[in-house]
């Protein structure tokens, strides 16, 4: 059973991340990212990870390829881009060579962890979570006791990352300094 | 945890009684939505001093039957300039989600005894299904739902869709951060996703054995009207309704839609507004729970239903009233509701919330901490209100220097 539904999540995620590379037209592309995380969400639901598949759905398939498509739709990118032009000298043979590597180095990490199918039942079984406990209670225990400290920096990165959008976002007006005019207009 | 349906394996019985429950919610959605329809017109018909559809049926109740099957007789347009894929795609995502999203909705159950009703022998919840994750699969699929509007904007290939479709996004992602910060302050309260233990937590009775234990009260009513408020803006309904302007956009995202595609999108907002009653029925109001009298099948069958569809009706009728009463929003007037009222607004309930039950589990003194949350919450406003004011002042400075 879990097999089958790994072969279908499988193949819609295979599919999926081919289309985003094949598709000309960006939205069809965005699409095909969309099927992607879904396919990724169904094999975290067939491990029991029903809180990480939400989320997946959530953050995004439901913000980030939304966010995405708003900005495809907004600029009008939409009739295909002409895909002979290279834009960055050398940057495609150097992708080309970045994919490759980082494909064989995957490969030899599934293969030389994989091992038999005798130490891969002994691992799942060992790492395997008290099903008691939601994944949700124990995902967060986790955050919030061994690794407080890589959540807080996360924040403070995602915090810093907002500020610059907004400082970066907004139109420079009349000449800068108008945090101190407004201190005088108050004064 | 979990339906005791699937306790001791999957038999043949299990898989009927699934199919069947599969089958009522289907059409309970179905006629739940033709009768939403009705519902709206009539009332807004009777706050305009119309008479309302009244030829189809008794009371016109099978008016929008008819309407159906016109829709579905119609001719089906296929614009030149649309994505052909895409233009077909959206109706399905739209409609999809809403139908899955209702599943997650306990309708029925006697909360006081388990919430469970026996069915062909079978203890089982009344509810399609209760993933760990209720609450959260409703975030995604309304995620998802998005796609069917914005899609249907942008594949028709003409700039009233498009700047629907683009209205439809922007307000739609807005508002599911206040939506998922005011369900935040649910889940602190109840310490679970699953909708079924969501309910079960509301049942006992509450203060004094007079007001319910609803999270509308527990959680001290504020996160109920803001989850009411982006509730009605995540449906793109009155006066939230910008992505479908008619004065100004002709018909928003689903102008180019004719027949079926466009019936398809119709029942996806009504079916949406459904459910989304019925979170907010399941979420704040103790869903099935109330008062129950009688013997077996009546206590357990016919009370829990009674009490959730007559909730039902009540935010039905508030989402109908909000139509007939209110004028549309600005654009602006929409974004600064969404990120400058509501969003501080739920987070900071949120955090008190968050305080408030710190200081119970640590039972430090009830004055000082009161007093330590006023203090926090008067700066955090006043800081608040000051950024707000000098980005005023600078955007109106902005445009006089640019005009």
């Amino acid at each position: 059973m879990e097999f089958v539904v790994f072969l279908i999540a499988g193949a819609i995620v295979v599919g999926g991340a081919i289309g985003v590379l094949a598709f000309a037209n960006p939205v069809h592309a965005a699409l095909s990212l969309v099927a992607t995380l879904f396919g990724v969400a169904v094999l975290f639901v067939a491990q029991n990870a029903q809180f990480l598949a939400a989320v997946q759905v959530i953050v995004y398939a439901g913000a980030i390829v939304v966010l995405f498509l708003f900005v495809i739709m907004l600029l009008g990118v939409d009739r295909s881009d002409d895909l002979r032009v290279e834009p960055i000298v050398g940057q495609r043979p150097l992708a080309l060579l970045a994919g490759v590597g980082v494909l064989a180095a995957s490969l030899v990490a599934v293969l030389s962890a994989g091992g038999s199918t005798a130490t891969r039942t002994v691992r799942s079984t060992a790492v395997a979570i008290p099903t008691e406990e939601p994944d949700v209670t124990s995902l967060g225990r986790l955050l919030f006791t061994d690794h407080v400290l890589a959540l807080e920096i996360t924040a403070i990165l995602l915090t810093v990352a907002v500020v610059g959008a907004v400082v970066l976002a907004r139109r420079p007006g009349r000449d800068e300094p108008s945090v101190e005019a407004d201190v005088e207009a108050e004064a | 945890m979990g339906d005791p349906l699937y306790a001791g394996g999957i038999g043949l019985t299990v898989v009927l009684v699934t199919l069947l429950k599969v089958l009522v919610t289907f059409v309970l959605l179905l006629v739940a939505t033709m009768f939403m329809v009705w519902f709206e017109r009539k009332i807004v018909a009777d706050m305009q001093h119309r008479i309302g559809p009244n030829r189809a049926g008794p009371w016109g109740l099978l008016q929008t039957l008819a309407d159906g099957t016109k829709l579905f007789f119609k001719e089906d347009l296929l614009p030149d300039r649309a994505d052909r894929i895409v233009f077909r795609l959206a109706p399905v995502l739209a409609v999809v989600p809403a139908f899955l999203a209702f599943a997650i909705v306990p309708i029925g159950g006697n909360f006081a005894e388990g919430g469970t009703v026996s069915m062909f022998g079978r203890e089982t919840f009344l509810q399609l299904a209760d993933p760990p994750v209720g609450v959260l699969f409703f975030l995604a699929m309304s995620g998802i739902g998005v796609y069917g509007v914005m899609l249907a904007g942008w594949s028709s290939g003409s700039k009233y869709p498009l700047l629907g479709g683009v209205r439809a996004t922007a307000q739609i992602v807005s508002y599911e951060a206040a939506l998922g910060l005011s369900l935040a302050s649910v889940i602190l309260v109840n310490g679970t996703l699953s909708t079924h233990q969501i309910v079960a937590e509301q049942a006992g009775a509450g203060f004094g054995g007079i007001i319910p234990n609803w999270n509308l009260v527990v959680t001290g009513v504020v996160p109920a009207i803001i989850f009411l408020i982006a509730g009605t803006a995540e449906l793109n309904r009155p006066p939230f309704d910008l992505v479908e302007a008619e004065q100004e956009l002709v018909g928003g995202f689903n102008t180019e839609y004719s027949s079926i595609r466009f019936a398809l999108f119709f029942l996806a907002e009504f079916m949406n507004t459904v459910t989304m009653s019925a979170l907010v029925v399941t979420l704040f109001l103790g869903g099935p729970s109330g008062p129950v009298w009688g013997p077996e099948p009546v206590r357990t069958w016919f009370f829990p239903i009674f009490w959730f569809l007559l909730k039902l009706v009540v935010f039905l009728f508030v989402f109908v009233w909000f139509r007939g009463t209110l004028p549309r929003l600005r654009y602006d007037q929409l974004m600064d509701l969404g990120w400058k009222a509501l969003i501080p607004l739920a987070l900071g309930w949120f955090l008190l919330l968050g305080a408030v039950r710190v200081a119970r589990n640590e039972g430090w003194n009830l004055v000082v901490t009161f007093g330590a949350i006023t203090v926090v919450v008067v700066v955090a406003v006043t800081l608040l209100n000051l950024s707000l004011r000098a980005a005023q002042r600078q955007r109106l400075a902005d445009a006089e220097v640019n005009a």
